[in-house]
């Protein structure tokens, strides 16, 4: 998995990553961290009929973690609330540009994600389950 | 090179290292194992695997109890790596009790010996070194009495501030303490602060997780009243560690964990306790786990710890001497090899140190990442995470070399 980190776009994003920093009155936001890595994030949102108009994010924590999130907020720019709850691991991997990641490292690469959903539902009529069937 | 790294020489190293099976395996991607996580857990000499596996095949009983012959070899055995384990410690053998690990060694005297003699307005000193399972212990036997905890601050080169000592132990019941940093590396002068926490009145408590594995340690010299040790990192197997405390103190202090063994009479309403040590072992011990230790106390003794500190010294002063070459890299703790024990945290850059562990282990070489348990510490440090390194018995200044040039290679792969 090492061959991540070759990867220019990955150093790129955890170096300048996009849509970072704080919006001024979010409409959604939730921040959550990784205990055992001590990584955290928190993801900003402002929605307009339903669908995400902005987002930004805040984080400490390892390139794969960070350009992750960074490469999910412009993914997720445009789409509905439901339509990022549909997303998953895979999308994430993609994003990345790799199939092959180890398991102590799927957990950074998907914080993002988790954040990103929990923001969501803050914002959903009734608690949604992701793919998984879990509320977390 | 410094002078002291010339006297352990490399095949003394070969030697040891040829009693460690797993020291000849490859990693999947066909690399040699460059193991510099000791700190987290050592590896076992085939002394202490044997050891397992021939009280699994030839004499699995349990103890204390059976009258017939292959429980009495286990009882033996079992008993007979206390004895060892005492005198590696310099104890007498009443005085050794058999917990999970240090981490319920420190647990055992928070709640037999604190929650009985400390209360309100009582004081607990600490300090700002600790590992997690010195610290949270004693942050609820605070919450649960009305005690204070207490620390003692670090300088700049992460060594304990003891201009203060005096003055912080007034109202102590208790020093909880760590002998070796398990970040830092820092090796806590206790000659200094167990007589003064005495002179105060205060019981000394010491974390020797990382200490026992690496120097010699003697109990009675020091005339400490509790230490705690875990087997996993000297070599033995995981799941036992041992409670070191003074005869007199455990004698007086009520049982931790209650049920068999650790009884003498039990009727419907009372019970009387058994005898020391056995009065803090409820329950079957890990009666393989006890004997590994032994064999691994043994391993230890034959080389001696006078060595095994000497070739310490010598691999920390060469790889702080290496490290210190390497452009980006920032070293934490005593900047002398022997103020430290063979453990050694460091940044690389912006590199996350998570990132630079998957480096190296694409390289085979296996250190550390994250906080290792002292989350508070590296808050004190400004630091979210660091990488470590840390060395055993079996390491050699080729893994030094493996592990500079692992960091090498990350570097250039961060563009740093």
């Amino acid at each position: 998995m090492d061959e991540l980190f070759y990867r220019e776009y990955i150093l790129e994003h955890y170096r300048n990553p996009h849509n970072y920093g704080r919006l001024e009155n979010p409409d959604l936001s939730y921040e959550d961290d990784n205990p055992l890595c001590g990584d955290r994030i928190r993801v900003e949102l402002r929605v307009g009929g339903g669908r995400i108009t902005d987002i930004r994010f805040e984080g400490k924590g390892c390139a794969i973690s960070q350009a992750s999130t960074s490469m999910l907020t412009d993914t997720v720019k445009g789409m509905t609330l439901e339509e990022t709850l549909r997303l998953g691991k895979d999308d994430v991997l993609e994003n990345l540009g790799t199939e092959n990641i180890s398991a102590a490292r799927i957990k950074c690469a998907t914080l993002g994600l988790k954040v990103l959903k929990e923001a969501a539902l803050g914002g959903m009529p009734q608690a949604w389950p992701d793919e998984e069937g879990q509320r977390r | 090179m410094t002078a002291g790294i010339s006297r352990i020489t490399d095949s003394e190293v070969e030697r040891i290292r040829a009693d460690f099976p797993i020291l000849a395996t490859r990693t999947s991607k066909g690399k040699p194992l460059v193991y510099l996580d000791s700190a987290a857990t050592s590896q076992k000499p085939r002394a202490v695997i044997d050891a397992l596996s021939r009280y699994y095949e030839s004499y699995n009983a349990n103890i204390h109890r059976g009258v017939y012959e292959i429980a009495e070899r286990a009882t033996e055995a079992f008993e007979g790596a206390r004895a060892r384990i005492a005198s590696f410690l310099n104890a007498e053998r009443e005085e050794i009790i058999f917990t999970r690990n240090a981490t319920e060694a420190i647990n055992l005297v928070c709640h037999s010996w604190a929650l009985t003699n400390v209360r309100a307005g009582d004081a607990i000193l600490v300090t700002r070194l600790e590992h997690h399972s010195n610290i949270v212990p004693w942050q609820l036997l605070a919450e649960k009495t009305g005690a204070e905890l207490r620390f003692l601050e670090l300088d700049g080169n992460g060594r304990v501030v003891l201009d203060d000592l005096e003055t912080k132990l007034q109202g102590v019941k208790l020093v909880a303490i760590a002998h070796a940093s398990n970040m830092l590396g820092t090796i806590v002068p206790l000659q200094q602060v167990i007589p003064a926490a005495h002179a105060a009145g205060a019981l000394v408590l010491v974390d020797g997780a990382q200490a026992a594995p690496h120097f010699p340690v003697d109990v009675k010299a020091l005339d400490v009243d509790f230490y705690a040790v875990s087997g996993h990192k000297m070599l033995g197997p995981t799941g036992i560690g041992t409670l070191y405390g003074k005869r007199s103190l455990l004698e007086a202090m009520p049982p931790f964990l209650a049920g068999g063994d650790m009884i003498r009479r039990v009727t419907y309403e009372h019970t009387t306790f058994n005898e020391l040590p056995w009065k803090f072992e409820a329950g079957t011990s890990d009666i393989a786990g006890a004997i590994g230790l032994g064999a691994a106390v043994d391993y230890l003794q034959g080389l001696g710890m006078p060595w095994v500190r000497e070739h310490e010294i010598a691999l920390t002063s060469y790889a702080l001497e290496r490290l210190a070459d390497v452009p980006h890299l920032s070293l934490y703790g005593p900047k002398r090899a022997e103020e430290r024990g063979g453990v050694i945290a460091f940044t690389l850059g912006d590199a996350h140190p998570h990132d630079i562990a998957s480096i190296l282990d694409s390289e085979g070489v296996c250190i550390r990442a994250g906080h290792h348990c002292t989350m508070p510490l590296h808050d004190l440090l400004g630091l979210t995470a660091t990488a470590r390194a840390s060395f055993y018995i079996y390491n050699t200044y080729a893994d030094v070399d493996a592990l500079v040039e692992a960091l090498e290679k990350a570097a250039r792969i961060f563009k740093l």
